[in-house]
């Protein structure tokens, strides 16, 4: 198969970046997305150029690492998949196919098709984890969880952090990410403990990283490869609000010896 | 003279661990704030390492070549994670975990680390669901367990395929939340290049800001190397691209030993290879092997019919299939450990019967599963997974078997480390992957989890007290120092080299011959002419490569070609060494598999009065061979015998 | 205001836009009474209590009220959704979405221009802001009604109006019930079932009425 690449390239942060035209050709069709971008860079270093930097770790489909806006979609034209699982079947011979990175503030682009996406990362640090140190914990069948429950938990917990709900999102949010998380933690007694603080947290620093608002079109979980639902939005919005409402006011707990 | 000592504490094997956390020194909270620590990588063993001694109170640097540490390739690990809890009530015992370890291993592993690992085993599982990860689950809201290859017990924790990446996930947020509370520092796209001594210790690392290219010093009382496995030193592998042995091959050439580095484990079910671009294999998760018959047609003429399409798999009538694992090993069945799998389906593909286009893929058959479980069931165990097959191989495997083949997967060699997970090298720890101690010649599904979250949450955060306990006088270090200035002199050298070195060809075309020769002459079956012919053309290869590669761009920015470049100088390396020590091994043991020792029905011949021992090299320069350096092992607690699944 | 999170922003928008959904089912019921052959004499009466009734009046300010903190939260949510993405993607995007719910500002907009004409036909007419036109009284809002719809194309203004609210509604609702967290499995697909009738009806019940002026009472 050949294509015609239309690819950002952007030498540096600092830098403009443009769109730039390439041709690729003798591709297998059972070949993956990322290979095909290989053979490009292989000809590239051949011919002297500069190969294009994209992002790209485990090519399975889990790492969360590629993150390409391929023909206006993140992770390309097939549901339910990452980039890195995507196959050449799945485009047309001739294709020409325009390859961005994702787009957002909080987003910032590296250099080509690679962003900086260590704003989940902050989300996380404000408040996606129980606190629990290790050791001292009890028994893991102390608490019985019911399967619906702990069902729903990993139907959250199963996002990968590749950040496609932002870039599809027509306002760059994150809710889909940090909805996930929240959820995931919520429905499980381990994390319904310090919910309340948690939702709050994780909203704040999701507000000061530069995300947009929510405006509840769900290109987020139509794009998203794991599948997650915007109920999971919906949930953080509950939690938020009654934590907003009824949490007590914060007291400042002074532990002396 | 050998200079290993493993520092095993005296007693029955049972009661090592106590003993030795009852003796060993403890460090002071208010001194902790005083010490260092490095931690390189953070898969499931890095970051729970990094998390828990940050709670710890030490001053903890971790690094990560990924954008974030929730990338580690820990995260994809499918199957689950083993735990002697004996839910089940099925006669599981941290005793009986220990045993089918050191038995799956071959017998090529330490005993006390093996226990130690099968004591902490339920510790992890505990720590995991309060720290939020949804393991499945029964109806009456209890934990969930599966059985596994090499076991006769139900012992593994799962959730999901994704068992992997929530045990990471989990790691990560305990991480994260370290890192918010200022005592973990994230370092995030940096590649560790070098460690540094001091007067015989570590003390520091070398790393390159990927995105800057900068050169940076970061200075530590202690060093620990959490950085993962070598497979990609055979190209195609189901390890993450990025998964190098640098920083742990960095080490080596500082003074740490490797040890058994040819031990190298070949998953059986993987996805076939498509073709000649492919840039990595893909694994199917080893629990389809509970479901899943695995088969190739017995005539010939069958084979045929299936290569050039006139018949579908299912046409095949039950009498001419050959279901050769359930034939040879009727006790264990398809559920035999993996490396008797692998070479099972290898020996099936040699012998002309494989199936595909290439002809080297075996099926994995769940049309007896589906009748006898319904749809819906299989669906719910193994639905992802299916889905995953189809979107690669564009077959749906409820309507026509899987097609399968072995690939490389885990390299239970690795830095050799004593009891306390210190190498030879004080104060440098290695832990996970990156170490060689706990599945000996062979590792046994979903042990790798438990191993790295051991290590990282249960074991050195007690080993690494000990060790720093000396060293609350030693001030903070200035990373100006002439041991730093030269190390990072070196690594600028070494990179400015590798970048004019003017070549025309990329570094993966030299990656993929050297994966080949690997594949071919080091891979699931070795003999010592092959072995002999490896050798001699790596190091062709390497001196080809020190003048063929081109890298474009330059040092001093984002650079994925000399990333590349640097991984791929060191597993040229790393490649003799595998070969050395395939060859030095004369016997076959677990993952290891000599042609020339083998029973007279084709299994592994081990030679336990010859080769009951850990082979440690020590690094003596480029041009000069390795030294071999034996640890002889001592099985007190076990017999060793012939491992048989039939 | 500009300090309240993301969400609380939502949520002052959602109950805003609930308000005023129920408000226009009020609307709607009282312009109904204009079909009715009788000579505007239920309309008018339904207008004058409107306009006259004390506890109606405290509501009007309420209903200014949720108009304003509805438009003002749109505005500025926004104006910050724009701002997070600066850079735009060539290839403008094609992932499946709720039907129309990317354009809520843009009918909004629509919606609320209908809105200021609206006030100068009727509401600035009543309170004297603007002079009635010859030959009506300011508070004659029957016959101003009628003169204004024997206008086909403000008739035809009116109708394209109310079906871009129609558009507006439709996503609003279920939005809202999604913002507010008000979200369960079971219930969800008949929420926005009956948010998308609730919206057809408010449409089109608005519709009925210039249609039925233009074609029956000429």
């Amino acid at each position: 198969m050949k294509f015609t690449l239309k690819i950002w390239r952007q030498e540096n942060a600092k830098a403009k970046g443009e769109m730039i035209s390439y041709d690729v050709a003798g591709i297998s069709p059972d070949s993956s997305f990322f290979e095909m971008l290989d053979t490009l860079n292989q000809n590239l270093v051949m011919t002297g150029g500069d190969p294009v930097a994209f992002d790209h770790d485990c090519r399975e489909g889990i790492c969360g690492t590629c993150s390409l806006y391929i023909n206006g979609r993140p992770h390309g034209p097939v549901k339910g998949v990452t980039t890195c699982q995507l196959h050449m079947r799945s485009f047309t011979d001739g294709d020409t196919i325009h390859i961005e990175p994702w787009r957002a503030k909080a987003f910032p682009v590296v250099r080509d098709l690679i962003v900086d996406r260590s704003a989940f990362d902050k989300i996380i640090q404000a408040g996606g984890y129980v606190s629990v140190n290790t050791g001292g914990v009890p028994d893991a069948n102390t608490i019985p969880v019911p399967r619906e429950k702990s069902e729903a938990a990993m139907d959250a917990a199963a996002c990968i952090g590749c950040g496609a709900c932002v870039a599809a999102c027509s306002n760059a949010s994150a809710m889909l990410f940090i909805g996930a998380k929240i959820s995931h933690l919520a429905l499980l007694p381990q994390g319904e403990v310090e919910a309340a603080k948690r939702v709050q947290k994780m909203v704040a620093s999701l507000d000061e990283l530069g995300f947009g608002n929510c405006s509840n079109t769900y290109a987020c979980e139509a794009e998203c490869p794991k599948g997650i639902s915007v109920s999971n939005i919906a949930r953080m919005n509950r939690q938020f609000i009654g934590a907003k409402l009824f949490a007590e006011k914060e007291k400042i707990v002074r532990d002396s010896l | 003279m050998t200079r290993l000592n493993a520092r095993i504490p005296e007693g029955p094997v049972a009661s090592k661990w106590t003993a030795y956390k009852s003796a060993s020194r403890l460090v002071n909270p208010n001194n902790k704030r005083k010490l260092d620590i490095i931690v390189v990588g953070t898969g499931l063993a890095g970051a729970s390492a990094a998390a828990s001694l940050g709670e710890l109170g030490y001053r903890v640097k971790v690094f990560c070549y990924q954008d974030s540490p929730r990338r580690a390739h820990s995260i994809a690990a499918q199957g689950g994670i083993n735990a002697a809890k004996n839910y089940p009530n099925d006669g599981d015992s941290a005793y009986r975990l220990f045993y089918d370890t050191i038995k799956g291993g071959d017998y090529r592993a330490r005993e006390a680390n093996v226990y130690r690992l099968a004591e902490v085993s339920n510790q992890i599982i505990d720590l995991c669901v309060a720290q939020g990860v949804p393991f499945a689950r029964e109806y009456g809201g209890l934990l969930a367990n599966r059985s596994f290859g090499g076991a006769q017990v139900s012992r593994t924790f799962y959730a999901r395929g994704q068992t992997g990446q929530q045990l990471l996930l989990g790691a990560y947020s305990a991480l994260s939340r370290q890192i918010a509370l200022g005592n973990v520092t994230l370092f995030n796209r940096r590649d560790v290049l070098d460690t540094v001594l001091v007067e015989g210790r570590a003390r520091g690392i070398i790393t390159r800001n990927l995105v800057t290219g900068e050169i940076e010093r970061h200075a530590a009382h202690a060093v620990v190397l959490a950085s993962g496995g070598y497979g990609n030193v055979f190209f195609l592998s189901t390890n993450a691209m990025g998964s190098n042995v640098t920083p742990a091959w960095s080490a080596y050439k500082k003074g740490a030993m490797f040890a058994n580095p040819s031990f190298t484990q070949i998953h059986p079910t993987c996805i076939p290879v498509h073709g000649d671009t492919q840039s990595k294999l893909t694994l199917m998760s080893e629990s389809l092997r509970n479901d899943g018959r695995i088969w190739v047609p017995k005539k010939v003429k069958d084979v045929e019919k299936l290569r050039n399409q006139s018949i579908k798999p299912a046409d095949i009538p039950e009498e001419d299939r050959d279901y050769y694992l359930e034939r040879r090993y009727p006790a264990f069945g398809n559920l035999v450990p993996r490396d008797v799998a692998s070479r099972a389906a290898k020996e099936r593909c040699d012998a002309g019967f494989g199936v595909g286009r290439t002809g080297v893929a075996v099926f994995l058959d769940f049309a007896d599963a589906i009748k006898r479980k319904g749809h819906d069931t299989i669906d719910a165990l193994y639905g992802n997974l299916f889905q995953m097959y189809e979107q690669i191989v564009a077959e749906n495997p409820y309507e026509t078997p899987m097609m399968i083949y072995p690939a490389v997967h885990y390299t239970m060699g690795g830095l050799w480390v004593d009891y306390e997970l210190m190498t030879t090298i004080q104060g440098l720890f290695a832990i996970g992957e990156c170490n060689f101690s706990d599945h000996g010649a062979n590792r046994l599904g979903a042990s790798a989890l438990m191993q790295g979250l051991a290590d990282g949450y249960f074991v050195l955060p007690y080993t690494i007290g000990n060790y720093l306990s000396t060293e609350i006088h030693t001030p903070r270090f200035d990373t100006s120092s002439s041991e730093f200035t030269i190390a990072a002199q070196a690594v600028t050298d070494r990179l400015q080299q590798i970048k004019n070195c003017g070549g025309k060809e990329s570094v993966d075309h030299y990656h993929r011959r050297l994966g080949k020769i690997m594949w071919e002459y080091c891979g699931m079956a070795r003999n010592d002419a092959g072995l002999t012919e490896a050798l001699y053309q790596l190091t062709e290869l390497r001196h080809e490569y020190s003048r063929g590669v081109r890298i474009p761009g330059g040092l001093d920015e984002y650079n994925p070609e000399l990333e590349k470049a640097c991984r791929v100088a060191d597993f040229i390396e790393l490649g003799e060494l595998m070969v050395r020590d395939a060859q030095q091994r004369r016997e076959s043991c677990g993952g290891h598999f000599r042609e020339e020792f083998q029973t007279s029905e084709g299994e592994a011949l081990r030679n336990d009065d010859k080769f009951a021992f850990v082979a440690a090299w020590e690094y003596k320069g480029r041009e000069v061979s390795a030294n071999l350096h034996r640890e002889e092992l001592q099985f007190n607690e076990i017999k060793l015998s012939q491992r048989s699944y039939k | 205001m500009l300090l309240y999170s993301s969400i609380a922003k939502k949520v002052f928008m959602a109950m805003a836009g609930l308000f005023l959904v129920s408000f226009l089912c009020v609307h709607l019921g009282i312009n109904l009474m204009l079909l009715k052959d009788d000579g505007g004499r239920a309309f008018t009466e339904a207008a004058t209590f409107m306009g006259t009734n004390a506890l109606i009046k405290i509501f009007e300010i309420v209903l200014f009220a949720g108009f304003l903190i509805h438009i003002f939260f749109g505005m500025l949510v926004s104006g910050q959704n724009k701002s997070a993405r600066p850079t735009l993607y060539a290839v403008s995007n094609h992932s499946d979405t709720a039907p129309f719910s990317k354009y809520m500002f843009h009918s909004g907009i629509i919606v609320l221009i209908f809105l200021v004409l609206h006030f100068f036909d009727f509401y600035f007419i009543k309170i004297g802001l603007v002079a009635p036109p010859p030959g009506v009284s300011a508070h004659d809002f029957y016959h101003r009604t009628l003169l204004l719809f024997a206008s086909p194309w403000y008739s035809l203004l009116y109708i394209g109006c109310f079906v871009v609210l129609g558009i507006h509604l439709n996503h609003a609702i279920q939005s809202a019930f999604q913002t507010l967290g008000w979200n369960h499995s079971k219930y969800m697909d008949s929420v926005k079932l009956l948010g998308s009738i609730y919206s057809f009806v408010i449409a089109a019940g608005f519709t009925l009425v210039p249609v039925f002026i233009l074609f029956f009472r000429r």
